[in-house]
Order: C-alpha cells, then structure tokens, then sequence
C-alpha cells in the first residue's frame, strides 16, 4: 500500500481556482461580446473589463495565499 | 516505473515559500535579502532611463524619449485622466507614474536572466505600496467631505433607514481591509505564483533530465518547454498586474472624491 504525502492546503487552492476561473472566463467573454459589437467602445471597455478581472481574481489569490499559510 | 525508481532515488525539494527567502547580508528582519538589492537596482535603473529620456526633449522625440512618452501616455491619459477625471488628475499622476514603473520594471526583472527575482513576491514589498495608496485615497477622501462626511458619503443616498447600517458596514469592510488587502496580495499573489512555477518546471525538468530514465527524459525536455511557455505567459501577466493596480489606485481614489459614492 502506497501513502500519498503533501499538504492538503493546495487542494483548497485549486478549488478556490474554480469559481474564479468560470467568472474571468464570463468576464472576458462579455468583453470581447462588447468590443465585437461595438469596436468604438474598446477604450471604456477595456478598464471594466480588467477591474472585474482583477476583482474575481483576487479569490484565487487568497486562496494561493492561504495554501502556503496553513502548509 | 521509472516514477517510483525515481522516487527512491534521492528526494526532489518542490519550490515553496522558502525559495523566496534569499539573505546575502545577516538574517532575521534586518537582513538586506536579494529582493532589497533588486529594488535598489531598479530605482537606479528606473532614474536612468526616465533622466536619459528626457534629457533632450524634442518635438520630433528620438527614440528613448519615445519610449519614456508611451509609457508617460498610459498612465496619465488612458487611466489617471480617463478615472479620475479631468479636473483633479494631475495631483495624483506622480504617485500613479512612479508606482507603475517601480511596479513593471520590478515585475520584469523577475525574467530578465542575470536577475531573475520578482520583488513583489515578498509580501512586503507590495504591502508597502498598498499601505500608499490606502492613505492617499482616505486622506483625499477627508480633505474633500470632511472627517464626518466622508464615512456618510459610502453610504449612497436614497436607500431605506433600515438597510443603511447593514451597507455602511459592508462599507467600511470594504474601504478599511478588503481593498488594501487585496491590492497587496493581488501583486504578491500574482509574482509568488507566477515565479513559483517557472521554477518548478525547471528545477523539476533538470531533475528529471538528470536522474530519471529515458522517459522522464522526455518529460523532462517538455517541462523545459512549458518554462519558455510560461516565461513569455509571465511577461504578459507582469504587464498586466502593473496596469492593474495603477487602474484600482486610481478607481479608489476617484472612488473618494466623488460626490456621490
């Protein structure tokens, strides 16, 4: 019987990666929606788009954090 | 098979927080670690190229001065002028400039080869730059509605008496940890995670490519490929994050001189 040895944390982690995976992926979808419909609208745009990317992000990040944290 | 031989051979040591850890003068909180060096080494670097890209100005810019002006354009024109407004902007373009390029040439010396050390993956570093911003955009908010007025203008107006506490709550979490919070462990998070992994497939390709057998040879040779892979994914990512915690910077604060929250 193999044992398997590591640090549960990291699971965390990559859960904590789903639901900001779905959101950046919702998030640029409706970016480049937007920008396909309506080029003229690129430069507004593109700072919303960024601002919820960096926001839904932020989870994953704190999950990385957290994962090196509890280790 | 050769998965377990290569277990018991010798032990692999996965890159983890302790990588980051580099002291090259004494130890504990006062040690100069290769991460104070880098940024000194970028401010000089930093100094140089804005002085020598300004130095002589012209109508038709020369080359260097060029480069210095598209840099100079993003930050004023398409984020601190576009958020915060034309009336105001000015004030805060010292602060958003400098952060940026301290920012980006500190996120690509974690690829340029003879450094190779990204300073925002200790925590300290980008916490300090957080800590700026997050006294900037209260005192901001301050000078412009009063020490009163400010906490009253998170609440927007015109919500039911019953719902105001629960949102001025919401609120100040917001104002007072999520926001420097998150600008400081975004950076870091970003660089640790980003370097963390570029030295994973390479330390862990050499590892293979040395002691493993034919097969992981292979998988060895692929792990030095996803390094390049990533190295130009990082490039992109670095860029990013510099233009992204200048653009929150600036929402906060536009966030705290605008009239209505």
């Amino acid at each position: 019987m193999r044992t398997m040895s590591g640090n549960i944390a990291i699971l965390g982690y990559g859960l904590s990666a789903i639901g900001p995976g779905i959101g950046v992926g919702l998030i640029f979808a409706a970016y480049i929606n937007g920008v396909a419909r309506q080029p003229e609208a690129r430069g507004m745009l593109q700072p919303i788009a960024f601002l919820g990317f960096a926001l839904a992000e932020a989870l994953a990040i704190f999950g990385l954090a957290l994962a090196f944290v509890f280790r | 098979m050769s998965i377990v031989a290569l277990a018991a051979e010798s032990e692999f040591e996965a890159p983890g927080t302790s990588t980051f850890w580099q002291p090259l003068i004494g130890d504990g909180a006062f040690a100069i670690t290769r991460a104070s060096v880098v940024i000194l080494l970028s401010v000089a670097l930093i100094s140089w190229l804005l002085l020598a890209g300004t130095k002589k100005m012209s109508v038709v810019p020369s080359r260097k001065q060029a480069a210095t002006e598209v840099t100079y354009d993003i930050v004023r024109n398409s984020v601190a002028r576009d958020i915060i407004g034309s009336r105001d902007f000015l004030k805060f373009l010292p602060m958003l400039f400098s952060m940026f390029v301290l920012i980006l040439v500190n996120n690509l010396f974690g690829i340029i080869p003879p450094i190779q050390y990204p300073t925002m993956s200790r925590l300290g570093f980008p916490l300090v730059l957080a800590l700026i911003v997050f006294v900037v955009f209260h005192v901001v908010g301050f000078k412009k509605h009063g020490f009163i007025g400010y906490w009253k203008s998170l609440v927007p107006s015109g919500l039911p008496a019953w719902i105001v506490p629960l949102i001025f709550f919401l609120e100040l979490v917001t104002d007072l940890f999520t926001r420097p919070v998150t600008l400081a462990l975004r950076l870091f998070g970003n660089m640790f995670a980003g370097h963390i992994l570029l030295v994973l497939f390479i330390t862990g390709g050499e590892y293979m490519l040395v002691n493993g057998g034919f097969g992981l040879k292979i998988a060895g040779a692929v792990s030095f490929v996803m390094a390049f892979v990533m190295t130009l994914f990082e490039l992109l990512v670095e860029f990013l994050q510099a233009y992204i915690i200048v653009l929150l910077s600036a929402l906060y604060i536009a966030g705290a001189l605008a009239d209505e929250h």
